[in-house]
C-alpha cells in the first residue's frame, strides 16, 4: 500500500483570528460588566435622590399611615401593604391558574380532545387532518404567550370597564352576607384591591404557565410510564409525581411572576384606587408603591422628588428580599433534588 | 376512564372483527391453551394510528412461570408486553383487534378499568426509573395507590427483601431513590412493582441498562419470584432467555406488507425454542446470523 501524503491543511490560528478572538471575548466582559454598573448607578442615584428624605424622616416615613402633602405628612405603609397584598392575591390566583392551565397543555388534553372529535369524523389520519391535534396545541400555546403582549394600561382599561362591573355585584352581595369577616369588610364601589389582583392574576399567567409547562414536560416521560405502571389514574400521577418533580421550576416560575407582580405599575394605578387605606377588604380601593410614584412624580418638587425615591428604594427592597428568599428557597428545592 | 384513555382501544377492542376461532385456526404453532394459563394473549392486528405494528400474535402465558419474548428489534415484542396492562393507552392511536385474557376475562371490555388492570399486572421498564422520593415513598406509593390499610414499614420492607434489595438500604430508607446505583435502583423498581402484590410482573428489557453483575442478580431474583407471580419479559439477550425462562415466544419482522409488522413465529418451551426450533426464522436468530 502506498501513503499518498496529502497536502497538510492543518495550521495554527493567525494573528489576526487571535486577534478577532481577544476583541470578541473583552466585548463580552465589557457588555457583562456594564449590566452590573447600569445597575449599581441606578440603585445609587435612587439612593442619592432619596437620601434627604431619609435623613429627614427616617422610619417614620415607612410606618406612617398618611400621605398628606398639606400638613406636610408622608407615610407609606399602606402602599407597602396595598403592594404585598395585591401581589400575593395576584399570584395566589395566578398560580392556581397558571399551573392548572401548564398541566392542562403538558399533558396532552387539548391534541387529545381534538383528537377525540376528528375521531368521531374518522379524518383523524387523513393528510389534511392528521396534525390537526398538535397544530392546536400549538395555537393555545400561542395565546397564551400572547397575553403578555397585551400593553398593560389596555389590561388597566379592560379592568375598569369589564372586570369591576362584572364582579360588582358578587362582590357586594357577599358583603352583604359577611361583612363581619374582615375580608369582605367594605363594599365594592369601584376599584379595589380584587380587580386588581384579577387583573394581576391574568397579567401573570404567561409567565407562569410557560415556565411551569416547560417544567412539566422535561420531567422524563419513564416517571410517567412507572406511576401509570404501577396503576396510578391520571390524576394521581399529575399530583403524586409529575408536580413535585417540576416543582422546582414552577415554584421559580411563580418567583419569576410575583416580582413582575411588585412592580407592575399602570394596570394597578388604574384598577387599585389609589387611595391611602390600609384595609384587609378585598373590595377596599388601596394603593400600591408603583401607582403612588407613578401618580405623583408628575408635579413633585424637589421635596417629593426625595419621598418618591425614598419610596422607590422601599419598592426595590421588598422585590430584592423576595428574590432572595426565593433563590434559597429554590436552592433547598434543587439540592434536596440533587442529594442523589 | 375513556376520557383518559384513547377511545379505539376500546371500539375495536370490544368487538373483535375476527373470531377466536379463525385466529386459533390461523396459528396452529401456538401452545395448547391450559387451564394455568393466566393471561391469553391474542393479537388479530395492532395499529399505532396507521402503522400495523404487530399481527397475528397468540401468547398464552402460564401461572408461575417466566415467559421470554425475544426477537429482532421493532418486532413488537414491547409493544406486546405493553398490551398485557394496558400501557398502550396511553399511546395515542393505539387499538387493536383481538382479546387479551387475564383470569378470563377480556381486560380490553368496555366495563374494565384500565387503572385497575395495571394493579393487577405490575410493570418493571427499560429504564430503572424510580420516582424523585425517598426509598421508602418509592416502595410505598402503590401502596398508598391502593389505599393500603395495614402496616405500609412491613409492607415496604417485605417488597425490598423480595428485590434482594433490603440489606442494601436498610439503613437509608430516608435517602432518594435516584442516590442508588442503576441495578439498586432497577431493583428498586421491582420493589415498587411487587410491595402491591400484583399478579403478574412484566419486564420490558429489564436488565439492558444494566452491567453483567447487576443483570445476573435481576435473573436470580426472577427465578425467586415467580414462586408467587408470574413474569413474562422481553429481552434482547438469548442467554438471558435460555437462563430464566420456561417458555419463549419468538417475534419477527414481516417488510413483505411495505412497513414493518411484528408477527409471532413460534412459540413453545425455551427448551424447544432454543434447542429444537421449527421454523426458518428462528433458527436463523438462534443461531445468531442476524439480531
Amino acid at each position: 500500500m502506498s501513503t499518498v501524503e496529502e497536502p497538510v491543511s492543518a495550521r495554527p490560528p493567525t494573528a489576526g483570528e487571535y486577534a478577532a478572538n481577544g476583541a470578541f471575548r473583552w466585548s463580552c466582559y465589557g457588555f457583562g460588566a456594564l449590566v452590573v454598573v447600569l445597575l449599581a448607578y441606578i440603585v445609587l442615584e435612587i439612593f442619592r435622590l432619596g437620601w434627604p428624605a431619609m435623613q429627614e424622616r427616617g422610619l417614620a416615613f415607612v410606618v406612617g399611615t398618611v400621605w398628606d402633602p398639606n400638613r406636610n405628612e408622608f407615610g407609606i405603609l399602606p402602599e407597602i401593604w396595598g403592594t404585598l397584598y395585591s401581589s400575593l392575591l395576584g399570584i395566589l390566583i395566578g398560580s392556581v391558574l397558571g399551573v392548572a392551565v401548564a398541566i392542562f397543555l403538558a399533558e396532552g388534553f387539548v391534541a387529545a380532545g381534538v383528537f377525540w372529535v376528528l375521531s368521531r369524523f374518522g379524518l383523524q389520519y387523513t393528510r389534511l387532518w392528521s396534525h390537526f391535534p398538535e397544530q392546536v396545541e400549538t395555537f393555545v400555546k400561542t395565546l397564551i404567550q400572547l397575553l403578555a403582549a397585551i400593553p398593560s394600561v389596555v389590561y388597566g382599561l379592560w379592568g375598569i370597564f369589564v372586570v369591576i362591573p362584572a364582579i360588582r355585584p358578587m362582590c357586594n352581595w357577599i358583603h352583604e352576607g359577611l361583612s363581619g369577616i374582615p375580608f369582605f369588610s367594605t363594599a365594592l364601589s369601584g376599584p379595589g384591591i380584587l380587580p386588581a389582583a384579577i387583573v394581576l392574576a391574568i397579567m401573570v399567567l404567561p409567565i407562569i404557565t410557560s415556565i411551569s409547562y416547560e417544567a412539566l414536560v422535561a420531567v422524563p416521560p419513564k416517571i410517567r410510564e412507572a406511576s401509570f405502571g404501577l396503576g396510578a389514574t391520571r390524576w394521581e400521577t399529575i399530583l403524586g409525581v409529575l408536580l413535585p418533580t417540576a416543582a422546582p421550576g414552577i415554584f421559580g416560575a411563580i418567583l419569576l411572576a410575583f416580582g413582575r407582580a411588585l412592580g407592575e405599575t399602570m394596570a394597578l394605578a388604574m384598577l387599585v384606587g389609589n387611595s391611602n387605606t390600609l384595609s384587609l377588604s378585598l373590595f377596599s380601593p388601596a394603593n400600591t408603591i408603583a401607582a403612588l410614584l407613578a401618580n405623583n412624580f408628575g408635579e413633585a418638587g424637589d421635596r417629593e422628588v426625595s419621598l418618591l425615591m425614598y419610596a422607590a428604594l422601599v419598592l426595590l427592597i421588598i422585590t430584592l428580599v423576595v428574590n432572595i428568599l426565593g433563590s434559597l428557597v429554590l436552592q433547598k428545592l434543587v439540592v434536596k433534588e440533587g442529594k442523589r | 376512564m375513556s376520557d383518559i384513555h384513547n377511545p379505539d382501544a376500546h371500539i375495536s377492542a370490544g368487538h373483535p372483527k375476527s373470531s377466536p376461532d379463525q385466529i386459533r385456526a390461523g396459528h396452529p404453532k401456538s401452545g395448547p391453551a391450559n387451564g394455568d394459563v393466566i393471561i391469553d394473549c391474542n393479537l388479530h392486528e395492532l395499529y399505532y394510528g396507521q402503522f400495523k405494528a404487530v399481527r397475528d400474535t397468540h401468547i398464552p402465558i402460564r401461572k408461575n412461570k417466566i415467559t421470554a419474548f425475544i426477537g429482532p428489534s421493532g418486532c413488537g415484542k414491547s409493544t406486546v408486553l405493553r398490551c398485557l396492562n394496558r400501557m398502550n393507552d396511553l399511546v395515542r392511536g393505539f387499538r387493536f383487534d383481538g382479546h387479551v385474557h387475564f383470569q378470563g376475562r377480556n381486560i380490553y371490555d368496555r366495563s374494565i378499568d384500565p387503572v385497575a388492570v395495571r394493579r393487577h399486572i405490575g410493570m418493571v421498564f427499560q429504564q430503572p426509573n424510580p420516582f424523585n422520593m425517598s426509598i421508602y415513598n418509592n416502595v410505598a406509593f402503590g401502596l398508598r395507590l391502593n389505599g393500603y390499610k395495614g402496616s405500609i414499614a412491613e409492607r415496604v420492607e417485605q417488597a425490598l427483601r423480595r428485590a434482594a434489595l433490603w440489606d442494601e438500604v436498610k439503613d437509608k430508607l430516608k435517602q432518594n431513590g435516584l442516590s442508588l446505583s442503576g441495578g439498586q435502583q432497577q431493583r428498586l423498581c421491582i420493589a415498587r412493582a411487587v410491595a402491591t402484590e400484583p399478579k403478574v410482573l412484566l419486564m420490558d428489557e429489564p436488565c439492558s441498562a444494566l452491567d453483567p453483575i447487576a443483570t445476573r442478580r435481576i435473573e436470580e431474583l426472577m427465578t425467586e419470584l415467580k414462586q408467587r407471580f408470574t413474569i413474562a419479559i422481553v429481552t434482547h439477550n438469548l442467554q438471558q432467555a435460555q437462563r430464566v425462562a420456561d417458555e419463549t415466544g419468538f417475534l419477527y419482522v414481516d417488510t413483505t406488507q411495505g412497513g414493518r409488522t411484528g408477527y409471532l413465529v413460534e412459540y413453545g418451551s425455551s427448551q424447544q425454542i432454543f434447542q429444537d426450533p421449527r421454523e426458518e426464522p428462528t433458527k436463523q436468530y438462534i443461531r445468531g446470523e442476524f439480531s
